[in-house]
């Protein structure tokens, strides 16, 4: 399919799914660019922020297919929104922990880890079924994403295990964080209440066999590091693809459209 | 093709061949293989170009110098400048001469025929020692890797193999 030959449910279920998709590397990359001079050590400032940004580019990219399909030009799109109208998942725009990153941030680098890590397996899931999607811009984008975020699941790979079989405080951090995000992690794994038109249009797979995929995976790490498997991800604090969202995301939107929103005709 | 279109597309070539990339000043978008199409209409010109990562902030400046160096082509009064995905822009585009152009900059080029995955092997930039080690995967750029030359005892860049995963 293309913008062209695009029927009217389709458009809406393709509409719903990039706003999921944009919005959910949107807020992710904004929370990981809040770490930036804050992590743990210099190296992984470097590699942090480099990761945040390409993430930055993947939303970019998601809100120009929405822009070329008649949603309104892309910076608005990302800047002019009520937190209503946002399609993310709760768990990606919970903030690093107490504090902000210009007065006393007390970060929490164990549920960093594992946010990000949980996220980029599930985003390689959804990327590699987004490359046959049915929708060949979106199929194009995700093939151009892949490449970038193969090097993002290494990374996050790596801090997981190794923070896993570490010292015991560390693995007290790390189940500590694992039980936080299982609350509300169930809201990445699904695509909302448009889930069926989506799967129809053949936009993407189906949710249910994503999330087999996603568990499997999961399952299979935590087994290798010596942790249990907490039973599916649950989303507690309600669902983010119905608009529901915290108090987070305000502050969120509010940060990063502070200077885009004083004149938004402006080149910024 | 009319002679003349040969000529003024050989003449928005060269053109093309003084955009450098902002953040390595010795190589041209040429070089890195990120020209898709050039086709000329009259004294239109419409040019392709693949975006190397997707969240690289000199994409708008490279657009800006594209656009700014072939309307100087005498015979061109307008340029289009589109960013597209297919093909992907992969490392195994950059030129020979690209290749030899990042060396100069201190940055190791990437491997030819990299599949992803798989290890890769890179060289040290300055003296050719296999004998490095990565210090970072990333680095200043998103489309590099920060080593260090156990040999010459230099620190060096490298650019992150990008291949086609299908």
């Amino acid at each position: 399919m293309t913008q062209e030959t695009l029927k009217p449910q389709e458009k809406k279920a393709l509409i719903e799914l990039l706003y999921q998709l944009a919005d959910d590397d949107f807020l992710l990359a904004f929370r990981g660019s809040e770490w930036l001079g804050l992590a743990p050590h210099i190296e992984e400032d470097v590699a942090f922020s480099s990761i945040s940004q390409d993430m930055m580019g993947h939303a970019n990219l998601y809100y120009n297919l929405l822009e070329n399909i008649g949603e309104g030009e892309a910076d608005r799109i990302a800047h002019l929104r009520s937190p209503n109208q946002f399609r993310n998942a709760i768990i990606l725009e919970e903030v690093n922990g107490p504090g902000t990153y210009l007065k006393e941030p007390d970060y929490d680098w164990a549920f960093t880890v594992v946010r990000n890590y949980f996220y980029a397996v599930h985003k390689h899931i959804r990327l590699d079924s987004l490359r046959h999607s049915s929708y060949e811009p979106l199929a194009e984008a995700a093939r151009k994403i892949m490449t970038e975020q193969y090097y993002h699941l290494m990374h996050w790979e790596i801090w997981f295990k190794q923070l896993m079989t570490s010292t015991d405080e560390a693995i007290l951090r790390m189940t500590a964080a694992i039980q936080k995000v299982w609350k509300d992690f169930g809201g990445v794994l699904t695509l909302g209440p448009y889930y069926e038109d989506i799967v129809k249009a053949n936009l993407i797979d189906d949710e249910n066999v994503m999330k087999k995929r996603w568990n499997n995976k999961i399952e299979a790490v935590l087994k290798e590091v010596g942790a249990s498997y907490p039973g599916e991800p649950r989303m507690e604090r309600g669902n983010g693809r119905n608009g529901v969202h915290t108090e987070d995301l305000k502050q969120a939107t509010a940060t990063l459209s502070e200077v885009y929103a004083t004149n938004p005709a402006t080149g910024w | 093709m009319s002679e003349l279109k040969s000529s003024m597309i050989d003449s928005v070539m060269d053109a093309l061949g003084d955009v450098k990339d902002p953040e390595i000043a010795s190589v041209s978008i040429l070089d890195l293989g990120m020209v898709h199409e050039v086709d000329v209409t009259d004294d239109k010109v419409r040019i392709s170009v693949l975006p190397t990562f997707s969240g690289c902030p000199a994409l708008h400046i490279i657009e800006r110098d594209i656009k700014k160096a072939i309307e100087n082509v005498e015979g061109i009064t307008s340029a289009e400048v589109k960013f597209v995905f297919t093909p992907s822009w992969t490392t195994d585009r950059i030129t020979p001469e690209g290749r030899e152009s990042l060396k100069e900059f201190g940055i190791s080029p990437p491997p030819a025929n990299h599949v992803m995955g798989e290890p890769w092997e890179i060289d040290c930039p300055y003296c050719g020692s296999t004998y490095v080690t990565m210090e970072n995967i990333f680095g200043p750029t998103a489309c590099r890797s920060i080593l260090y030359c156990k040999s010459c005892k230099n620190p060096f860049e490298a650019m992150k193999p990008v291949a086609d995963m299908g």
